[in-house]
């Protein structure tokens, strides 16, 4: 089973210091700590286990730091940034495991960027080698590269001339869509075995500035501190210790303190139970500090984002995930309140970010969602996001009959209509109601009203409404019906209807680049017998197909 | 800019007087390349005037040409051998299609890549070695210093003709940071680490030129294979010149340990640093140290560069054509050796992938030769110590034993075991500075210093208290 937890006096492969407001992160992979037998992890080469620390590293920096202000990535190793992912390891996982693998590093980038532009701490890469591929990828998240200056040490993509895959963490989106760099000139770079170094990097803004070895981490000191002074992160504030999920695995449930999964396996499906807040939630900054790790939206948001990796990555095979939600829906939207009201309080807006890039992880998951909204349930405001991030949704209209439950209510918040947007950049609403700002504004209105079925019904916000008679057997059939389609057919459908608007560089990264890549992760150019991929290493040359497709 | 008679000028057999291309990447470069002499080249020896052969032709009789020249005006000449008719490639996934006579497109960057490492080398060991003139124990030795230092010199040029004539634009670039890299530099220093130490002690240059130039003779043999016929023939001809450097390391410290033998006999002790003679186990550590810095440059055991260079044709083995397989290695194995527990063990892994440590097997073998030799005039005088090479896993910094403290009898020992014994098995501070406070500079035609026996024939006929260099 693949763990997503861990913790720095765990990491085997990042060595993580401060220095006042600025954090250094150098990485330093052990060569022989890779995940599974079967391959070395040379010259900084990572593969998701190296990237579960980094992942956690960047978390902790927003939480446990709030005094950190920027962040160096560098390598621990002399000569060499990161060779990029290792090829052994791609070469011998399943295709699900590349997928993952790739999915989760590109949220981990996406995340970085997340940090620079909404946590007011600033990422700088120095590139004190050669950075090749998913190594410079990294780079390539970082808002200000800096390249050492020695002759020798170069950035580069080569995935497509060695290896005949693509580079899928953001490589050619970021290029050509972050950095500005020329189309001609990015498409040479790409096919570049030996990439480019020094002066024709910086001309083509494939870096920002270069610096002699003697002088660069000096220099990087500096610029850390430049940055640092344009944020707005608190000097003196005491961070939150992300402390040890507790989470109970056996058999066919899973258990966290907010959140519980029962999995049926014949079924394929695994039923996602939410838990409101328990009590009233803290309403001011000083409580919600002391609470910590307890504050219910961050205890919600670091047990949603472990259960969607762990879900993704040890249950391939449950494919359709259905969400419900039980609890206090005044609490809810309470702690909603708290969120709102605190939002300049730089550990609220952290716990805003962490819920917006957990939802975000939701709609990239290659899963079919389905949430139920049936008496004794709380999807108000941030839970409402479930209801809206679901490719289908039933509200029961009404009652059981028989139990004395009150009616579902929906409630939208101000949490629905700009803090925890989709990574096309627009709200789930605005996704939704993509050309009817008036619909929007309809559901605007309603904030902090409890809506019944036929209302939300109206509004939009949900599928259909089955009263109790029918609840069953609709709710039923969708969820058979939807676990005896293709997967892959279901994947593709469902990431072409969940991204309507405009495109971002997140929504190029997930849908155009990672696409293609995992076409090619198939084809027998990269994957066959006598494909790259396969061969690389073995010093045999691959055997390509050269028909144009 | 005036019509320069490049024949006279550059001795070539390159036809350069005719190619254009070449004429003006070489303009630009020959300006540069000897700037670069004369700011990073041998200290104060502008005006000496050398006793130094330089090459004019690759036929086998009379290729070098001898005479008394000044440095800066040696003529750096750019030579392949002669062209073998219907060449082909003799190894990898090509093997049996012709050799190559111009740069397979989807190798140019491999191939750039390994021509620059290669040349990177050159000019990096005259920077290493470019103080050792103040010190030379006999004007015998430092004419020997200089003939290497320029033919490094023209090494590099051979490799950089291969930039200019094949690699358009990005070679030429390469050419130039040939130049901008230098040993030891804290901004830009050489590709691989041996190469950025300097050379400060008479011992070190002969160990060097033996062990150093040693994995030189492996590396340009290894590339003499390539399917790319030009490399294939500049690397033939750069061999003639490497065992000369050879020569130098082998019989410079022959005459260390015959110098050294004549002390201890003399004095009946061993311990004979105190009549200005280095001691056998200085020599030992000396050799430990250089032995297994060179080991390094032979690369990872395991390693895909070295196999894709294998497939594709470009870095062969040594003597490839000789080996009695089918030059392919698909289905073959090697085993290379690997650390278990606190034991050295072999395992067996695909031949390909295993190129490096065949190589690096096969420069050991020969390494071990001249230690024989050295052994030999030891016993032949009636002394009771041998040399020995350490163990592959002593000192290394890269590949399998990198992290591993091994001592030089191969044993697999913990970092405590390390550190009390490493001052008995590398040179320490007090080593070197011992060595260096008995480089004394000796310059009177045929003299010795104290430490090193003459040499048992001069130069190209020449006696050896010839006056190889004349100071001005």
């Amino acid at each position: 089973m693949i763990d997503f937890s861990t913790s720095p006096s765990q990491y085997k492969h990042w060595q993580l210091t401060f220095d006042g407001p600025v954090a250094t992160l150098a990485m330093d992979v052990a060569e022989d700590g890779g995940m599974v037998p079967g391959y070395e992890l040379k010259l900084n080469s990572y593969d998701l286990g190296v990237d579960i620390e980094l992942y956690d590293a960047t978390q902790r920096l927003r939480f446990e730091h709030p005094e950190v202000k920027s962040v160096i990535i560098t390598s621990a190793k002399d000569r060499v940034f990161c060779a990029g992912a290792n090829i052994a390891m791609l070469g011998t996982s399943t295709h699900a495991h590349k997928v993952n693998f790739c999915k989760f590093t590109n949220e981990t980038r996406n995340g970085i960027e997340d940090s620079t532009a909404n946590s007011d701490q600033k990422y700088i890469c120095v590139v004190n080698g050669t950075a090749a591929g998913g190594g410079y990828e990294l780079a390539l998240a970082a808002d200000h590269i800096m390249l050492i200056d020695d002759g020798a040490s170069t950035v580069s993509l080569p995935e497509v001339p060695l290896l005949a895959v693509l580079p899928g963490t953001g490589g050619l989106t970021r290029v050509v869509d972050k950095r500005n760099v020329r189309r001609d000139h990015a498409d040479y770079f790409c096919t570049l075995n030996e990439g480019v170094k020094g002066k024709r990097a910086l001309d083509w803004n494939f870096v920002d500035e270069l610096v002699p070895r003697s002088k660069l981490m000096e220099t990087a000191k500096e610029r850390a501190e430049e940055f640092a002074k344009d944020s707005k992160r608190p000097g003196d504030a005491k961070g939150v210790e992300l402390t040890p999920l507790k989470r109970e695995i056996s058999g066919d449930e899973v258990n966290y303190s907010n959140i519980s999964v029962q999995i049926d396996r014949a079924g394929l499906t695994a039923e996602i139970t939410v838990r409101g807040p328990g009590q009233a939630p803290e309403q001011d900054a000083t409580a919600i500090h002391a609470a910590g790790v307890d504050f219910w939206p961050l205890a919600f948001a670091r047990e949603f984002d472990d259960l969607i990796l762990h879900m993704r990555s040890n249950e391939n095979e449950i494919t359709t995930w259905v969400f419900k939600s039980e609890g206090n829906a005044d609490f809810v939207a309470a702690a909603d309140q708290a969120l709102i009201n605190n939002a300049d309080d730089w550990l609220v807006r952290e716990i805003t970010n962490y819920l917006k890039r957990t939802f975000k992880r939701l709609d990239v998951s290659s899963r079919s969602v389905i949430t139920l909204i049936e008496p004794g349930s709380c999807f108000t405001g941030t839970l409402m996001e479930l209801v809206l991030a679901a490719d289908r949704s039933f509200m029961l209209d009404g009652t059981f009959e028989g139990s004395n439950i009150a009616a579902a209510t929906l409630q939208p918040s101000e949490m629905n209509f700009g803090a925890l947007p989709m990574c096309n950049d627009l709200t789930r609403l605005e996704t939704r109601f993509l050309d009817a700002e008036d619909k929007i504004a309809n559901i605007k209105a309603e904030i902090g009203n409890e809506l019944d079925a036929e209302a939300a019904d109206e509004l939009g916000l949900v599928t259909f409404i089955p009263d109790d008679i029918d609840w069953e057997d609709e709710v039923r059939i969708a969820i058979e019906e939807r676990a005896s389609y293709s997967g892959d057919a279901l994947t593709g459908m469902e990431a072409s209807l969940r991204f309507a608007g405009p495109e971002t560089m997140e929504t190029k990264i997930f849908g155009r680049l990672s696409a293609w890549q995992n076409w090619i992760f198939q084809r027998p150019n990269a994957v066959g017998e006598e494909g790259a991929l396969k061969l690389f290493g073995t010093g045999k040359q691959a055997n390509f197909d050269r028909k144009r497709v | 800019m005036s019509k320069v008679d490049y024949s006279q000028k550059i001795p070539n057999n390159v036809n350069l007087s005719d190619d254009r291309r070449l004429q003006r990447a070489l303009e630009n470069w020959q300006p540069a390349f000897l700037n670069w002499w004369d700011e990073l080249g041998p200290v104060d020896s502008t005006d000496y005037e050398v006793f130094l052969r330089t090459a004019i032709d690759v036929s086998g009789k009379g290729w070098a040409h001898f005479d008394m020249v000044r440095m800066p005006e040696y003529r750096w000449g750019i030579f392949l051998a002669d062209q073998e008719e219907g060449r082909k490639v003799n190894f990898g996934a090509h093997k049996g299609e012709d050799a190559w006579q111009e740069v397979p497109g989807e190798y140019r960057a491999e191939l750039r890549r390994l021509i620059v490492t290669q040349g990177d080398t050159e000019p990096a060991s005259v920077e290493q070695q470019r103080r050792l003139g103040r010190t030379c124990p006999s004007l015998y030795d430092l004419r020997s210093l200089f003939q290497v230092n320029v033919e490094e010199g023209r090494h590099l040029w051979a490799m950089v003709y291969l930039l200019h004539a094949y690699f358009g634009r990005d070679g030429r670039e390469e050419a130039d940071e040939m130049l901008q890299r230098h040993s030891g530099d804290a901004d830009k220093p050489r590709i691989l680490e041996a190469f950025n130490v300097p050379t400060l002690d008479w011992l070190s240059f002969f160990m060097f030129t033996y062990f150093q130039d040693r994995d030189g003779k492996y590396q340009l043999s290894s590339l003499a294979e390539s399917g790319f016929d030009p490399l294939s023939r500049t690397c033939n001809f750069m061999l003639t010149e490497e065992a000369h450097h050879m020569f130098v390391g082998e019989t410079g410290v022959g005459r260390v340990v015959q110098r050294s033998t004549e002390l201890i006999k003399e004095h009946d002790t061993m311990d004979i640093r105190q009549y200005g003679g280095i001691d056998l186990p200085t020599i030992q550590k000396w050799m430990n140290f250089h032995f297994s810095i060179c080991l390094d440059l032979f690369g990872q055991e395991k390693s895909t560069n070295a196999a894709n260079f294998y497939n594709m044709g470009l870095k062969g083995r040594y003597q490839e054509t000789k080996i009695d397989d089918d030059h392919q290695l698909d289905n073959d194995f090697y085993m290379v050796p690997e650390i278990e527990g606190n034991k050295v063990v072999m395992q067996e892994i695909g031949a390909l992938a295993s190129i490096n440590e065949r190589l690096r097997n096969d420069y050991r073998d020969d390494c071990q030769r001249g230690v024989d030799r050295w052994n030999k005039t030891i016993s032949e005088a009636g002394i009771d110590y041998q040399l020995t090479l350490p163990h592959t896993a002593f000192h290394r910094n890269i590949g399998t034993f990198a992290d591993a403290t091994v001592s030089p009898d191969g044993n697999v020992i913990s970092k405590e075991e390390w550190d009390a014994n490493v001052n008995d098995w590398l040179p320490t501070a007090e080593d070197r500075a011992f060595v260096e406070s008995i480089m004394v500079p000796v310059t009177e035609p045929g003299k010795m210093a104290g430490w090193i026996a003459a040499p048992a024939r001069g130069i190209q006929g020449k006696e050896p208290d010839f006056e190889y260099v004349k100071f001005h």
